[in-house]
């Protein structure tokens, strides 16, 4: 046992907290984006129909983004309560 | 030159590999312009290529259990990312997403969007809390988690249903492959490319798997680039076109307005035309999230992903290694619209030498590529209206051809087509690998070791799951020479079996202290059995779907059942014990033991 029960809960509150945002932008990049494609494709990016360009591109991208932001969090979330295992 | 462990080599092995491929390519291209024929190129690609592989599977081979399933957890996050990235990119990614993109329009962009924002499910909800279990396969954990032999017998049924499925989209995808290159009929291709699949996993089981597919990730990821950056250069959109082509994009919309997009007067069977706009949202944004919906929940819950997670050597390595496999993936998946773009292009445009669209039919039907793949029934160029030109509604191809034929189309040289069949069949190969040693896995650890016969020694239970290998690879290949159905429909069922059936009993396992045994089967067997159920009722009974939900998005079905019964019937019986509570908790945090010990 390496944290006592009261770190643990509150270790385990902020990875849930930190779950949660990953998940609304997560939300935003994979439905609202391609939901709403259609009003985006009147706006131009690099040359694309904005639209067209979250569904080839934009949305990818902010996925590689999004899991490495969340990986440096919970790192240091694990490393605050001391129960990082490396 | 190498010195210590393999592992702790890996830099030098893998770029002299990479080196070593390179330079073949050069000489496969030198031979080209010595006058080699285009059979010769393709048969010394695959046999160069297969060859490394066979090697690589007979030096990891292994007679411990724990290199058998999680090939010792011991691979780096970055190896574990290609492999992954091999592992997950199938013969649909690479033969047949952008065919799909090409053929399909804004709707498929679904896959494009599904295949990739899944790693945001796997890497917040799954990976790393399924690594600190440290279970062996994923109905391990429903095992144990949940407890009883019923709910892991449970997970195994939707884990071989998903991935056997899977399985033989790819045998028959690494058949087609082998078949055109070495020009023997598809059913001995099959054969062939199962041989092959077999080198890679028999040996070394996930320890063979994972060095072979590591080497396949760099065969298949050169073979996707480089046509793409060559035909970029060609049209003049750079050298990277990926950042460049909304130029095309607009023109191929002005072309397709010229051209009109009204149906093919007759269709023609196996093959398809190309009149669906490239970029038109409006009225399709129901079909395009849901399917992006079945396509991310099932990569949360296909196992020959998740299991890759078990073998890191720590929670931190296995997040990372999920950050590894997604940029790994990335390359290839934002680079497949942009092949699907330029390729249109080629035959749209009027202004490019590769057109067709537009051009007298005799002129068209005298190419060489439209002769070679017409006479494979891949193709076809019917003058319907009868006014001597191809029209738009008039040219026919199969959608499964498109990256394979693009080198052909663009004029590149045939060391291109050699160099990209080789690529497609790293991709089949070794995803087929994956999927075979999943359900093998779970077959001979699960079904046999846990549920049949407990006391089985380690020599037994290595036979067993070696057998279990051969026969099922039998199986995937025998169902794949009956050519059922096309390469992207059968995957997409894979992803909506695993959705229905398992996504809520791993991601409550680990968020939902209160969820039990008696909830997850319901949620397995409730969701499992009515996706199924609409899939049948949709496909084969000629029911009219509900909202578009077609059968190729029956996890938008499946997925809501199996939360339902699962919450319901766990409320409805006794919260699990104290002890399986604790075992939740100790799942939560990286540090500590892992919760099942490595001799289980």
């Amino acid at each position: 046992m390496s944290a006592n029960a009261d770190a643990r809960a509150r270790h385990w509150e902020k990875t849930r907290n930190l779950t949660i945002l990953v998940l609304i932008v997560w939300f935003i990049l994979s439905m609202l984006a391609p939901w709403f494609a259609d009003s985006l494709n009147s706006m131009t990016f690099l040359g694309f129909p904005l639209g067209y360009y979250m569904c080839v591109q934009g949305s990818l991208i902010g996925f590689v983004a999004l899991i490495w932001f969340q990986n440096w969090r919970q790192d240091g979330i694990d490393d605050e309560f001391g129960v990082a295992d490396e | 030159m190498i010195k210590g462990k393999f592992t702790d080599n890996l830099g030098k092995v893998y770029a002299m590999y990479t080196l070593g491929f390179l330079v073949f390519f050069a000489i496969m291209a030198v031979f080209e312009q010595m006058g080699a024929g285009a059979r010769a190129i393709g048969i010394g690609f695959l046999c160069f290529t297969i060859g490394i592989y066979a090697l690589i599977g007979w030096l990891s081979r292994t007679a411990e259990v724990s290199a058998y399933y999680v090939a010792g957890r011991e691979v780096p996050a970055l190896y574990n990312g290609m492999a992954t990235a091999a592992d997950w990119m199938s013969g649909a990614s690479f033969v047949a997403l952008a065919g799909g993109v090409y053929f399909g329009g804004y709707p498929y962009l679904g896959f494009i969007i599904g295949w990739t924002g899944g790693y945001v499910l796997v890497n917040s909800l799954m990976a790393p809390y399924l690594r600190k279990f440290g279970c062996y396969t994923v109905p391990d954990f429903i095992g144990t988690r949940y407890g009883g032999n019923l709910a892991r017998f449970c997970a195994v049924v939707v884990l071989v249903v998903a991935s056997f499925t899977y399985v033989t989209a790819q045998i028959n995808a690494t058949g087609t492959i082998a078949a055109q290159t070495l020009g023997v009929p598809f059913e001995l291709g099959v054969w062939l490319g199962l041989a092959g699949i077999f080198v890679c996993s028999m040996l070394g089981g996930m320890r063979g798997v994972t060095w072979t597919q590591v080497a396949q990730y760099i065969v298949l990821i050169i073979a996707y680039l480089t046509p793409i950056i060559w035909m970029s250069n060609k049209q003049g959109f750079g050298i990277i076109p990926h950042f460049s082509y909304g130029d095309a994009v607009h023109r191929i919309a002005e072309l397709e307005a010229q051209y009109g997009l009204s149906k093919a007067a007759e269709n023609i069977p196996g093959v398809a035309v190309l009149t669906t706009p490239t970029n038109a949202p409006a009225g399709n944004e129901w079909k395009m999230v849901t399917l992006a919906i079945c396509m991310m929940c099932g990569t949360a819950s296909l196992p020959h992903i998740l299991m890759r997670y078990f073998t890191t050597p720590s929670v931190r390595s296995a997040r990372r290694s999920v950050g590894w496999s997604l940029l790994f993936i990335f390359f290839l998946y934002f680079s497949a619209p942009a092949l699907a773009t330029l390729t249109k292009l080629q035959l749209l445009d009027p202004n490019l030498a590769t057109s067709v669209i537009g051009k007298s039919f005799e002129e068209v039907s005298n190419l060489t590529w439209v002769q070679h793949w017409s006479s494979v029934g891949m193709l076809a160029v019917a003058d319907q209206s009868g006014d001597g030109i191809v029209q738009l509604n008039e040219f026919f191809m199969r959608p499964d051809i498109v990256v394979l034929a693009t080198p052909e189309i663009a004029g590149l040289p045939y060391v291109i087509s050699g160099l990209v069949a080789a690529g497609g069949l790293a991709a089949a190969m070794s995803t087929a690998d994956g999927l075979l040693l999943a359900i093998a896995n779970a077959l001979s650890h699960d079904l046999y070791y846990k549920i049949i016969d407990p006391k089985a020694d380690t020599r037994k239970r290595l036979i067993v799951a070696r057998v279990l290998l051969l026969f099922i690879g039998a199986g995937g290949a025998f169902i794949a020479s009956l050519k059922l159905t096309g390469i992207l429909g059968a995957v997409a069922w894979a992803f909506d079996f695993a959705c229905s059936g398992l996504f809520f009993p791993l991601v409550l396992g680990v968020w939902w202290k209160r969820a039990n045994k008696a909830g997850a089967i319901a949620g397995m067997v409730a969701g499992f059995g009515v996706g199924s159920w609409y899939l049948y009722m949709v496909y084969a009974a000629g029911m009219e779907p509900w909202m578009g939900i077609d059968h190729i998005r029956f996890g938008i079905i499946g997925m809501p059942v199996s939360l339902i019964a699962m919450v319901v019937v766990s409320l409805m019986t006794p919260a699990p014990s104290e002890e399986i509570q604790r075992m939740v908790d100790e799942t939560r945090i990286p540090s500590g033991a892992t919760v099942l010990d490595a001799a289980h």
